[in-house]
């Protein structure tokens, strides 16, 4: 009985402890949550890559004194859950690794017109036809492959080629990328969608067990040889160098040849949600994203995308954009909302 | 605390005097209720029901977004092929997790009650820890080790290694009390050592075995994160897939649909087993007789050295390397660890809070006032269990963005979809502690002039302290080591540590990650073996302590 009186005692402690806490987690909670986000500030809906958003949005804020709330997901989900919140999202602004993503939402009429000055500071080719998102940067998709177990002469010069059963148990996949997508639509707008999805369904056979949730993973598990050659875009690659370092790199890039409908210019690129109560403080986020400053900071972080303002040069480890030949096909009109790949994929029973 | 009560607490409360249904008699001490309903009190019988609604809210939205679909679409979508690959992986995944966590658990359990091992004290705390390590860092620690861990068998060994405590606790907890003198009796009459194992001991751990493994489906049924990181494709990692990108809401409300169900079996088979279990619970145990190993110590040790290393060495010394390792140096740091630690705190604390609070009236009442409606409100409580957290957290944001719109990616979100989730876990824990109370104390106050509300707050609740401390500890744990709904409802702007890893762990920064990992285990391994400790000194942790505590590792 003595002891049970004790642990009572005890559990006093521990339970006006816990009610403590508890009362303090609530009063924090009352103050942190509430309230309509004040004018000078800004919630950014983000599918890019997390360190380069966050390095863009330090300087945005420290330059205009406009706080900037970011929720990171991938895009496609961001896309969606933009179509389920519609006139009512958060969100003000939309960064996006794709195109696809923000076509979507551009024919769902949910994106507001972009400020000229901020898409003259770009090459027109690279944003919106329709001048409601402008583009901020630039991938391009490429080969991986192990260099332990494969030659370059050796890699196949177009995209159809990883098709060949020569490639069975030796591929390896992310479909569930979105990244993936483009290329689909690449090769089913120059093929026919016929043989875009037989090509899918071969790919798909000979990945096999390799497919992976994303192109990280893929361009790791090539590197450590698990998996000889993957389609990616080239900034995995150079992120995992800058990861793991030179000495550690047990892979190389690879482009097709010029034109092929694998070669794929992917342009990432930023909107103001039509429903967005903070237009002008959207519009300052995406002039920054385009002035030079922004775009420096994209040339210069370990992002290894290509800065798309004219007179930025690349991170001095990539070759030159100029230097790259991706299909010239490849519009951003024609890539489109991606709706295309996705039915593909699902028909391959891949997404 | 009586280890019987413990292990029965999912079971139904045991029969009351006066027959099944009968109105109890309870005229005395509902006398001084302004008002009684059938019987009960008003106003707890009220409130009851008014929570029991609101744990079932998210059924209700997941059967009227499911409506909103159609039934003529979600028909054909339930029986299309992929429904039944991913059935087929659950079953393959089901069959070969049960019977590999049954004979680890048993024989766990058997060198640890049932022979002179040596630190047996040591052991008991060691095979259940864990528990406390969510399944998604133990996927993740393994992944990280080699590519090759991914799959059938990756998933294999992480759910075997991460679950098996689900089943070593029942079936200790039945060793423990199983007649001994009956295997001798059986080894006198010339049974050899296993037919006597099988004839006597096994029928008295039987349900147990059957409640453990259960126990084990239900937290694979609601496993996310360890198999997206595995590459094993189940019902919650397409449920979340196909919601998440619109390509099929009607699909994913489908594929909810069954998993509900299937989980819902698991939980009924769960009750049953555990009701048959503690109708054994009353045989008086023949004394304990320990089985002498001589030389066998050697093999037992380290097969109990192994399994502590796989189970618990591997996650925690991966864990440390990556530590070690310097920040992959891929951009800056962005998620500040205090920060991540401080929301996961907050949100977690008020769960447990809510949680706590609601689930007082249903466990007072059952306990109080046995009777039909009673134990049927307590046992919809329990169904909860069947409802995994990412169907939950689909659901509610189905419903704020519709209906409630103010509460949508709102911290008032995340915190109500830890509280229906963690609300038999609260119930389970005040129910225990609770059916102890002498009743005669709470009437005495009573007939010294104290009202019902004043007895309750002077005498019922202050006993109750540790179920009511318990219930606080374990949501909060559990809370601690969730990732599948918060990875949907989390604020803007908001980031726990949870989320913070798995952002880091999808871009293969693993040493970045780890930070995040390791304070999650901290905040959930410490206060746990020594909430373990203290809910029940001497013998090994509590069985609803372990039980509720996967609740967070599974990883709901």
């Amino acid at each position: 009985m003595a002891q049970g009186g004790k642990r009572v005692r005890k559990a006093w402690r521990v339970m006006s402890l816990a009610a403590v806490t508890g009362m303090l987690a609530a009063v924090t909670a009352c103050g942190s949550g509430g309230g309509d986000a004040p004018a000078n500030s800004l919630v950014l809906y983000n599918g890019q890559h997390e360190q380069t958003t966050q390095a863009l949005v330090n300087a945005f804020e420290k330059q205009t004194g406009i706080t900037v709330t970011i929720r990171s997901d991938d895009e496609d989900v961001l896309a969606e859950q933009i179509m389920q919140e519609g006139s009512k999202s958060p969100a003000d602004v939309f960064y996006t690794e794709n195109s696809p993503a923000l076509m979507k939402l551009a024919g769902q009429h949910l994106l507001a017109p972009v400020a000229a000055a901020a898409l003259a500071a770009v090459p027109s080719s690279v944003s919106s036809p329709d001048k409601n998102w402008v583009g901020v940067s630039a991938r391009v998709s490429a080969l991986v492959y192990n260099t332990t177990d494969l030659k370059a002469s050796q890699l196949p010069s177009s995209v159809m080629d990883l098709a060949n059963p020569k490639w069975a148990g030796k591929l390896g996949i992310a479909p569930g990328e979105t990244d993936f997508q483009p290329i689909i639509t690449s090769i089913a707008d120059t093929y026919g969608s016929a043989a875009a999805l037989s090509w899918l369904k071969a790919v798909k056979a000979n990945a096999g067990s390799h497919d992976y949730p994303d192109n990280e993973t893929l361009t790791a598990e090539v590197n450590s040889g698990q998996v000889e050659i993957g389609l990616i875009n080239h900034y995995y690659w150079y992120r995992l160098r800058a990861q793991l370092g030179a000495s550690a790199m047990h892979s190389a890039l690879r482009f097709f040849a010029a034109g092929d409908a694998g070669y794929v210019l992917d342009v990432s690129g930023a909107a103001i949600l039509a429903s967005s109560t903070h237009q002008a403080a959207a519009q300052k986020f995406l002039a920054f994203l385009v002035s030079a400053a922004g775009q420096r900071i994209i040339a210069q972080t370990d992002s290894f995308e290509y800065p798309l303002r004219p007179g930025v040069a690349a991170n001095p480890q990539l070759p030159p954009l100029s230097s790259l030949h991706p299909d010239p096909a490849d519009t951003i009109a024609r890539l489109g909302d991606g709706s295309q790949a996705l039915s593909l994929l699902q028909q391959a029973q891949l997404g | 605390m009586d280890s019987a009560e413990l292990t029965g607490v999912t079971a139904p409360p045991p029969a009351v005097a006066g027959g099944r249904g009968e109105p109890p008699v309870r005229a005395s001490r509902s006398f001084g209720f302004a008002r009684t309903i059938r019987g009960y009190p008003a106003g707890l019988l009220l409130l009851s029901c008014a929570v029991t609604i609101a744990v079932l809210l998210p059924v209700v939205f997941l059967l009227w977004q499911a409506a909103h679909a159609g039934w003529g679409t979600i028909w054909p979508l339930i029986f299309r092929g992929l429904t039944w690959t991913l059935l087929v992986n659950t079953v393959q995944l089901a069959v070969i997790v049960t019977v590999c966590a049954t004979v680890l658990a048993f024989g766990a359990a058997w060198l640890i009650e049932r022979t002179d091992v040596p630190l047996r004290r040591f052991w008991r705390a060691v095979v259940v820890l864990p528990l406390a390590i969510p399944d998604f860092v133990v996927g993740y620690t393994w992944s990280s080790l080699s590519p090759a861990v991914h799959g059938l068998f990756g998933a294999s060994l992480v759910m075997t290694l991460g679950l098996y405590p689900l089943v070593y606790l029942p079936v200790a907890a039945a060793l423990r009390r199983a007649d001994a003198t009956l295997y001798d009796v059986a080894r006198s009459l010339g049974c050899g050592r296993l037919t006597a194992m099988r004839r006597t001991i096994l029928p008295q751990i039987r349900a147990a075995l059957l409640g453990g493994s259960l126990m084990v489906l239900l937290g694979l049924l609601a496993e996310y994160g360890a198999f997206e990181i595995l590459r094993f494709q189940t019902f919650t990692t397409e449920i979340f897939t196909e919601f998440n990108l619109g390509i099929d809401p009607a699909a994913a409300s489908a594929l909810s649909l069954v998993l509900v169900l299937l989980s819902l079996l698991a939980v009924g088979g769960e009750l049953m087993a555990t009701r048959s279990a503690a109708a054994r619970a009353g045989r008086p145990a023949g004394g304990v007789r320990r089985y002498r190993l001589g030389w066998g110590v050697v093999p037992a040790l380290l097969s109990l050295c192994a399994l502590a290393g796989l189970g618990v060495g591997v996650p925690l010394s991966t864990l440390a390397y990556w530590l070690t390792q310097p920040a992959e140096n891929i951009g800056v740091q962005t998620v500040p660890l205090l920060g991540a630690a401080g929301y996961t705190f907050e949100y977690s604390a008020l769960a447990a809070l809510a949680a706590t609070v609601a689930a007082f009236p249903v466990a007072f009442l059952a306990v109080r006032y046995p009777g039909r409606l009673s134990r049927l409100l307590e046992r919809i409580g329990y169904l909860v269990q069947g409802l995994p957290g990412l169907v939950i957290a689909l659901a509610l944001t189905f419903f704020a963005v519709r209906l409630l719109y103010p509460l949508y990616q709102s911290a008032a979100m995340l915190v109500a979809a830890y509280a229906v989730m963690f609300f038999p876990m609260a119930l389970i824990c005040l129910r225990a502690s609770l059916v102890q109370l002498p009743r005669r104390l709470v009437d005495t106050a009573r007939s010294l002039g104290c009202s019902p509300l004043r007895a309750t707050l002077r005498v019922t609740v202050p006993l109750a302290a540790p179920g009511i401390a318990a219930s606080f500890a374990l949501v909060f744990l559990s809370a601690v080591t969730e990732l599948t709904a918060t990875l949907v409802l989390v604020p803007t702007g908001v980031q726990t540590l949870a989320t913070a890893f798995w952002g880091y762990q999808s871009e293969i920064s693993y040493a970045i990650a780890s930070r995040y990992a390791a304070v999650i285990v901290l905040i959930a391994v410490i206060p746990g073996v020594f909430m373990s400790r203290w809910l029940d000194p001497g013998r090994s942790s509590s069985s609803a302590f372990g039980l509720a505590l996967r609740r967070g590792g599974g990883g709901r």
